[in-house]
Order: structure tokens, then sequence, then C-alpha cells
């Protein structure tokens, strides 16, 4: 019943290879990036390519390709539906089969593996950044990225500041509901069994005193904010230094020669 | 002590307003002045004011009348809030609400990001504070896993890194096991007689008060007792009176003397032990 112990905040694989050594930053940049080429692709030469890299790039973070497999999950059925769309849909070139007035034809085939596999790149590619970052230099990665839209008065240190309050109080929180679920379960509460509804009825009980403690702890913790001088991000400095190194460098070599190979082999 | 004060409460008042509307008072006329070097416990039962009086030290809360000065200066004045936070730095109830950091060391930095220092100067620091609570080695630990007693030595490490003046500890052993509390109270006394930390302990375990140079017993908003706490435990029937308990040394000896059995002034268990055996022999 103890859930605690089992939820992975984020899915983060603490590492030291080549992938989780490198900068958030390039890292989200990268991504982003690869996206971008992910939509340059148009012919089979240049899914391999693509296909090439992000082979090489889960090797690199010695993630075990379960863990990939595993980031899939949810997008399992869009890709099951898009594909059969495509199959059904999409006509031109030689009929394949007919059935009625059901046919799959050769252009709808090439549109299903194409879309599929766009997705899947997507998709890996941004579990693998989720899969080789720590949750928290995600939130430092991205404080500093958007850094420049401060400017146009976007609060991107507060934003960055509550995600990483966030990611600090998740176990805390989780610990409580735990207490909360069996406080409740010791007076009678019925959380497992019923249909959804009632289920979702049932919850109540651990959900408010979970809210109502949440907002306590959120009142005490900006006190002990205060007391320890916080004032906001002016003239305040981190002790986590991001820094890039040789390995960044590296990531955008590659990143160019990508765009050459695609920009050159793409129909 | 003809020393300046470090903390001084001149003719406060402070009241707030509950849901009907009504002044509710808490302080009344207080006046108190703590020494730098002291280790002063404030005992008080609920709603005696204790906890507003640590609030109004950090310039968390304003007082509603008088003035509240912190190394001299007044906790009114905005432009100072800085330093008097830097000054005077606070240990609250809860150690999971007041740790903002993923990680031991990020939550000792917290404070230190805040006063803007460089980032190798922090380090230093953190090593430093870590030392000083004995929870070195744990700086990449994450704080939902450490104990209760743990977390508190990190929050109070937190503060020290800060190097502060005064440190308020506000019922910060309340939530604490025996152990952990032992843990923390032995940390705060060891800060006070070798880094010559100013401690201003509020609790509402008099067994905490016994090693204080002073102790302060408030009682609905006023000073209600003030002195060494031999003269303090001395009076068990007005603290009683205060709604306090009283350590069981104390309350046995005070006992033992209505009954004709007269030992001389002790504070601690041990000591109690060792003049009872005394007398054992005796007889």
């Amino acid at each position: 019943m103890n859930f605690v112990q089992n939820v992975a905040i984020g899915q983060y694989v603490p590492g030291d290879s080549f992938v989780h050594r490198l900068d958030p930053r390039s890292k989200l940049l990268f991504v982003v990036f690869f996206a971008l080429l992910v939509f340059l692709a148009n012919n089979p030469l240049t899914y391999a390519i693509l296909l090439l890299f992000l082979a090489i790039a889960v090797a690199a973070s010695q993630i075990p390709a379960s863990f990939l497999v595993n980031g899939l999950k949810p997008v399992w059925f869009i890709l099951l539906f898009t594909v059969l769309l495509h199959l059904l849909m999409t006509k031109g070139g030689t009929v394949l089969f007919r059935w009625g007035w059901l046919s799959i034809e050769e252009e709808g085939v090439r549109q299903a593996i194409y879309v599929s596999l766009r997705l899947g790149l997507l998709v890996l590619g941004g579990s693998l950044l989720t899969l080789t970052t720590s949750p928290i230099d995600l939130t430092d990665g991205m404080e500093r990225l958007f850094s420049p839209l401060k400017r146009v008065g976007v609060p991107v240190h507060e934003i960055a500041l509550m995600l990483s309050i966030a990611l600090r109080f998740i176990p805390t929180l989780l610990e409580e509901t735990d207490k909360i679920m069996k406080a409740q379960m010791a007076r009678g509460a019925d959380l497992e069994t019923g249909h959804m509804l009632k289920r979702a009825k049932n919850i109540i009980p651990v959900v408010i005193p979970l809210f109502i403690s949440a907002f306590r702890r959120a009142e005490e913790l900006a006190l002990a904010m205060e007391a320890r001088g916080y004032r906001g991000g002016e003239g305040r400095t981190r002790l986590r230094q991001l820094a890039f190194s040789w390995r960044d460098g590296v990531l955008a070599g590659l990143a160019v020669v990508m765009v050459l190979l695609l920009g050159w082999w793409r129909s | 002590m003809e020393e300046k004060p470090i903390v001084a409460f001149r003719n406060v008042s402070f009241s707030y307003q509950n849901e009907a509307g009504e002044n509710v008072p808490v302080l009344e006329q207080l006046n108190l002045e703590i020494h730098p070097g002291t280790y002063v416990a404030i005992l008080g039962h609920n709603g005696s004011g204790k906890s507003t009086m640590a609030k109004l030290m950090n310039a968390l809360l304003l007082p509603s009348e008088g003035h509240v000065l912190v190394n001299g200066c007044d906790t009114r004045e905005l432009p100072r809030l800085a330093e008097i936070r830097r000054t005077v730095g606070m240990v609250f109830q809860n150690p999971d609400n007041q740790i903002v950091g993923t990680t031991v060391e990020d939550d000792v930095a917290f404070g230190l990001e805040n006063l803007g220092l460089e980032p190798r100067e922090m380090r230093k620091r953190i090593d430093q504070a870590l030392q000083a609570v004995q929870m070195q080695g744990y700086e990449k630990r994450q704080p939902h896993r450490l104990s209760g007693g743990q977390k508190q030595r990190i929050a109070i490490a937190g503060i020290i890194a800060m190097h502060p003046s005064v440190i308020i500890l506000d019922e910060a052993t309340a939530m604490l096991d025996p152990q952990g509390r032992q843990e923390v109270c032995a940390l705060v006394r060891r800060l006070n007689r070798e880094e010559g930390v100013t401690v201003i302990n509020i609790t509402h375990f008099p067994e905490e008060a016994l090693d204080a140079h002073r102790v302060v017993v408030m009682k609905q908003g006023a000073v209600y007792m003030d002195g060494s706490p031999a003269e303090v435990f001395a009076q068990v029937e007005r603290l009683q009176e205060a709604g306090l308990d009283v350590p069981y040394a104390v309350r046995l000896r005070h006992d033992l003397a209505k009954e004709g059995v007269v030992l001389p002034s002790l504070l601690h268990q041990e000591e109690l032990v060792v003049e009872l055996c005394k007398l054992l022999l005796k007889t």
C-alpha cells in the first residue's frame, strides 16, 4: 500500500554517460532542433539518417532500451490510429488490397510508415532528454534558456523556482497522501473497491485534507523563504553553474552535419 | 552586562484582527533586551505570544505599537530589511516546510543565493555549515529521505551558513522525536558556546531551558518571569500557574521539600540521583 517508494519523479535514470553529461541547455535546444529535422525528412534515406542518429544517441546514453519503449506507451494508441487512418484514407499509386469499398493503396502505406516513424522519433527524442536529465537540471536549463524573456516581462525566475519547489514537495506530498489514505482506511473508508464514479467520490476524504495541508505548507514555506532573505530573482546568484564543455561542441557539430545531410538528400 | 543589546523590544504591543474583525491583543507593552552571546530560552504556554515575538525579531511581523530593534536597527526600516534578516536567522517548527532545495546542498545554498554570494564562496560556506551540524557527506541527499532531526539540522545549517549573530528557534524541536530533540539542542548549545552565536530558543519544553543562561517565561503577552534557570525553576507554583510543566528533577525536589526532605538547589536529573544516593547513604 505504501506507494511512495514506487513513484519515480519524472523518469530520470541517473548515469554518467556522454548524454548525461551534456549541458541541459544544449540537450533542450537539440531536442527542439531534432523535432524540426524530423519534419524535414521525406524519403527513406533521410529517415534512415535520423534513425541512425537516434540509435547512436541511445547507445551513447547507456539507457536500457526497455525504458525507451516504456516512453512510447502513452502514444501507442495514437500511433495505431494514425497508421490505420493513413492506410485506409490516403489514396494514390497501385492498389495493394481491396475488400468491398475498403482499399489500401501504395501511397497510404508509405504515409503510414512515415508518420509513425515521425511520431516515434519525436517521442523517443523527448524521452531520451528526460531519461538522461534530472528534473532540477531541466528546470535550470529552461530558466537560463528563457531568461532573455525576462525583458518582456515573463517571470522566468519565478516559474523556475515554482517548478523546483514543486519537485521538492512531490515526495513530501506523496508521503502525506499515503498517511491520509491509511488514516481514512483505519476509519473505515473504502478506497479500493466499487466502480469508477464511486471510487472517485471516495477519494474526496483524502483529497481535501491533502489540499488543506498543502496550503498550510505553502504558507509556512513562504515565511521561511522570506526569513532567509528571499526577495525575488533580483541580485540573486546560483550555486549550480551550467557550463558548456567539449561534449556540447560535439553535439553542435552533429547538428550541423545532420542539417547538411538532410538538406542534401531530402527530395 | 552593559553591552548594547542585540535584540531589544521597546514597549511592543501586537494585535491581530480575527474573522469577526475584533482586535485580539497578543503582546502588550513588552520590554525585553537580549545581549549578544547569551543563550535565552523563552518559555510559554500556547497563546502566550512567544511565536509572535520570534516573527517580530525577524521583521516577518511588525509591531502594532512600539519598536523592535535588531542590532540597533528598527525592524520598520524597510531598506535595512536584508541586513536584519542576515543578522537574525530563524528555524521554524516543521522541518518539512522550511526546506526549499531538492538536495541538502541546494537547500543550504538557498539563503546564500539570496545574499548574492559567489558560487565558490557558497561552496566553502556550505562545507563549513554542514560540518558544524555534523551532516557532511549528505550534500547530494534528498531532504525527504532524512530523519526529522537531520532535516532540522539541515535547516540550521542553512541559517548558520549565512553567518547570523542570532539564531531563533521557533519551537524547532516540537515535531521531533526525543533523539532528534537532543541532537538539535546539543547543536545549538555548541554553536552558542563555541561560535558565540546568540541563541533564542522559543519552546514549551522546560527541559530545554535548563542549559540556557537566561529563562524568560511569557504569560498572556507579557514577561511573567525572567532570570537564570535556577531562579526561575525555584518557583514551581508560579510556573505551574503559567500553565507550564516543570522538569521532573525540579518538581521532585520541590515535592520532597514540602515533605521535609531538603535537598540543595539543582536542575538536572543526574544531580538529583546523586543527591538522593548521598541522602540514602547518610541515613
